[in-house]
C-alpha cells in the first residue's frame, strides 16, 4: 500500500489548507474501499477516520448500499438518455450514465466502476480536486498485484502486509 | 459521454510486455499434449481447456479493461467488434473479423486468419475430435461473463480441420442486471 500513497501525493491536486488534512504521510486520502459485483468489500483501509459508528461490516454494507442506489438514481434523474429503467429496476452493468464523486462540507467520496464491477472508492478532504486518475490507477495496482496474483481467489478479500 | 473504445490494439500492443511467440506457442502445446496424456479422452481434454480458459478470462478482463481505457460493455455487437479488433491484438497479436450477424444481433461469428497457437502443429488421426485452441473459447466466454453477458461458444472452422479459417460462434444467452447483493433481514 505504500505505492498507493505515493500516487496519491504525486496527483496534480492542490493540497488542502495545512491543518484540515489528515495530517499522516502527507497523505489526502482518509479511507479507501474496494468492492466487486457481489457486494463484497475486497480492501478496506483507512488513514484518517476520528469517528465510527457502526463496525464494520455494517459500514462497507452501508457504503455499497449508498454507492447502488446513488447509482440508479443519477441514471434515473439523466436529462440527456432515453437509456433509463424505472427506478429500482436494476440496470446492466454500464447502462445509463453513472457519478464520479460528491461532496459533503467534510468528506468527499470519489468512485469508479469497472465494467467487471469492481468498484473502487476514496473518500478524502472536500477539497481534494478531480480523482477519476488516481482511481484508474488504484485499478492497474489491483490489476498487477491482485488479479495477476496466481495465489489470489477471485471475489475473496485481499491479504496484504503493510510494511513501514 | 464516455470515452471512445479504442478502434484498434495497436497503441496497447506496443506498451505491454511481451514473450516470444515460439514459446508461448511450444508451452501452449505442452499443455495440451499432457492433457492428452493424463486425461486420454479427447472430450475430455476439450471441456479441460475450456475451464482453464473460463479462469483466465474472469481474471483478463481487467487486466483488458485496465489497459485499453474500455469503460463501458452494455452493446454485444460493440463489445464483439472490441473483442476481435482490440482483445485479440492486445494478447494474442493478431486481429480478427467479426461477421455473420444474424438478424436479432445475438450471435455472429469471429473469425481468425492467424492464429499464433497452431504453428508447427498436426492433429493426429487419432485426435480428429480436439478442439486445439478450445482455450480461446474459454477465455471469451469468462471474460464475457465477467461484464455480465452469458455465451455460448463454439467452433465452427478449424484449419486444424482442414478448413480455410478459424471461426468462433459466439452467441449471447442473456445480459443479466445488476442485482442488489444483500438482503433486507440480514
Amino acid at each position: 500500500m505504500q505505492f498507493f500513497s505515493g500516487s496519491v501525493d504525486s496527483t496534480p491536486s492542490p493540497a488542502a489548507p495545512p491543518g484540515t488534512a489528515s495530517g499522516l504521510s502527507g497523505n489526502n486520502a482518509n479511507m479507501l474501499y474496494i468492492f466487486n459485483r457481489n457486494g463484497v468489500c475486497l480492501l478496506y483501509h483507512e488513514w484518517h477516520r476520528p469517528l465510527r459508528t457502526l463496525d464494520a461490516q455494517q459500514d462497507q454494507k452501508l457504503m455499497f448500499g449508498l454507492l447502488f442506489s446513488l447509482r440508479s438514481f443519477t441514471a434515473k434523474m439523466d436529462p440527456t438518455s432515453l437509456d433509463k429503467g424505472n427506478l429500482g429496476v436494476p440496470l446492466l452493468p454500464g447502462q445509463g450514465c453513472s457519478f464520479h464523486s460528491f461532496r459533503t462540507n467534510t468528506y468527499k467520496l470519489s468512485f469508479m466502476e469497472s465494467p467487471s464491477g469492481i468498484k473502487i472508492i476514496l473518500v478524502t478532504h472536500p477539497k481534494i480536486s478531480d480523482l477519476r486518475d488516481s482511481l484508474r490507477h488504484i485499478y492497474n495496482i489491483y490489476v498487477e498485484y491482485v488479479v495477476k496474483n496466481p495465489l489470489y481467489i477471485p471475489g475473496s478479500p485481499i491479504k496484504y502486509v503493510r510494511k513501514h | 459521454m464516455a470515452p471512445l473504445a479504442p478502434r484498434s490494439g495497436d497503441a496497447v500492443f506496443a506498451n505491454v510486455e511481451r514473450v516470444n511467440a515460439e514459446l508461448f506457442t511450444l508451452t501452449y502445446g505442452a499443455i495440451v499434449r499432457q492433457l492428452l496424456t493424463d486425461l486420454e479422452e479427447v472430450e475430455e481434454v476439450n471441456k479441460q481447456l475450456d475451464q482453464m480458459g473460463y479462469n483466465i478470462g474472469i481474471r483478463l478482463i481487467d487486466e483488458f479493461l485496465a489497459k485499453s481505457n474500455v469503460s463501458r460493455c452494455v452493446d454485444f455487437k460493440e463489445t464483439c467488434d472490441v473483442i476481435a479488433k482490440v482483445g485479440f491484438k492486445m494478447f494474442l497479436g493478431v486481429t480478427a473479423t467479426v461477421s455473420n450477424w444474424d438478424a436479432e444481433g445475438t450471435s455472429c461469428s469471429i473469425i481468425l486468419e492467424d492464429n499464433p497457437l497452431v504453428d508447427f502443429v498436426e492433429l493426429p488421426d487419432t485426435c480428429q475430435g480436439l478442439n486445439y485452441c478450445n482455450i480461446l473459447s474459454g477465455v471469451i466466454r469468462g471474460a464475457l461473463e465477467m461484464v455480465s453477458m452469458k455465451t455460448e461458444i463454439t467452433w465452427v472452422r478449424d484449419m486444424l480441420h482442414g478448413d480455410d479459417a478459424y471461426e468462433l460462434r459466439l452467441k449471447l444467452l442473456k445480459q443479466v442486471p445488476e442485482e442488489y447483493p444483500y438482503k433486507d433481514d440480514e
